[in-house]
């Protein structure tokens, strides 16, 4: 239930040593600390976490869907920023 | 009710532990009675989550007093073939639910003797209570952080969530003496360092209770005239009515299973 004393908190769990914090959802909770609190009890119920960030989601500044053409397209024909055109030597084995 | 009650052999040992495990399951039990029906999702949860941890701390209890006792009893059969006057927990831990407030300063009183009891108990001569202590002390540390978090918006929020935590410690402030009681059973149990006494931990708790109702510009009843009985079977009347419901299902099907 939203009323204005809960606004949303997005939640970012991190699974384990070395890996990033990933997002893996929102709740409503009425301030920073109960935010935390609740992300606990909502998302790391099965061992999912050893660490949570929770951030208002009025925080985010968000990319408009509708320019996704300008924003995205120009990337898609420059495949030659991917690293597929070198010649990996034998010696380096699997990377 | 078809099915008799049990009965128990109340040593010392087996007495001890089915008391924390009649706290745990009935704590436990009314809290999932808010399941569905909390202020908002995310606290339904928080609250079904403190519900679970309670349980399985009453399960591991009656286990032990079943191991203890020696005879055809387990946890099933404490907690759903003993009738009001053999249960044995706190009076604080069977009042309803009443209303969020009420909740909240319940389960703030009880955890943060829990947090202070658990951490005591790691110590305890008897090595299935001292394991058992050292898990459900990390949950009740934290079903106090959450209790005192909820206490300190309530009294410093609203006029009404004031009105409401204050009521609710002022009602429930007389059932807080029995958590620091101990009998003559439990005296022995403390002389030969299997259990701890209570009464040691009262100034933390109230040092710990303070610092949160004064944070939530609350006050604390000055009276000190308490409610007793649980610990010996004497209960409100509300216990027998949450039985009702809990034990419903087994005394009508006796055995069944899903």
């Amino acid at each position: 239930m939203a009323t204005p004393n809960t606004p949303l908190w997005e939640v970012f769990i991190r699974s384990r040593n070395g890996l990033a914090h990933k997002h893996v959802g929102s709740l409503h909770a009425s301030d920073a600390t109960m935010a935390l609190q609740a992300a606990r009890d909502l998302y790391t119920r099965r061992g999912e976490g050893l660490s949570i960030w929770v951030v208002p989601s009025t925080a985010i500044t968000a990319s408009d869907p509708a320019e996704k053409g300008m924003m995205f397209e120009p990337a898609e024909s420059k495949i030659y920023r991917h690293p597929t055109f070198y010649e990996v030597p034998e010696e380096v084995g699997h990377m | 009710m078809r099915v008799a009650n049990i009965q128990v052999s109340e040593t010392p040992v087996v007495l001890y532990a089915l008391r924390r495990a009649d706290d745990a399951l009935i704590l436990g039990h009314r809290l999932s009675e808010w399941c569905g029906h909390a202020p908002m999702l995310e606290e339904d949860m928080a609250l079904s989550n403190i519900a679970l941890d309670l349980i399985g701390q009453a399960r591991e209890l009656y286990t032990y007093a079943a191991k203890v006792e020696g005879k055809d009893n387990d946890e099933d059969r404490f907690a759903y073939l003993r009738d009001v006057r053999q249960y044995r927990n706190l009076l604080l831990v069977e009042q309803p639910n009443g209303d969020f407030a009420q909740t909240m300063v319940r389960q703030l009183f009880y955890s943060a003797f829990a947090d202070l009891y658990w951490r005591a108990m790691m110590t305890s001569r008897d090595a299935t209570l001292a394991a058992i202590a050292a898990k459900s002390e990390k949950e009740s540390a934290y079903h106090l952080r959450h209790a005192s978090e909820w206490i300190i918006r309530l009294g410093d929020g609203t006029d009404e969530s004031r009105a409401r935590a204050q009521g609710a410690i002022d009602h429930l402030w007389a059932f807080t003496g029995e958590m620091f009681a101990v009998d003559e059973g439990e005296r022995a149990l403390i002389h030969a360092d299997i259990a701890i006494d209570p009464g040691s931990l009262r100034g933390r708790w109230l040092t710990t209770l303070s610092a949160v109702i004064r944070e939530a510009t609350l006050d604390l009843p000055q009276t000190d005239w308490m409610q007793q009985g649980g610990r010996s079977g004497r209960h409100s009347e509300h216990l027998g009515h949450l039985l009702a419901e809990l034990q419903s299902m087994q005394r009508t099907f006796p055995g069944q299973t899903w």
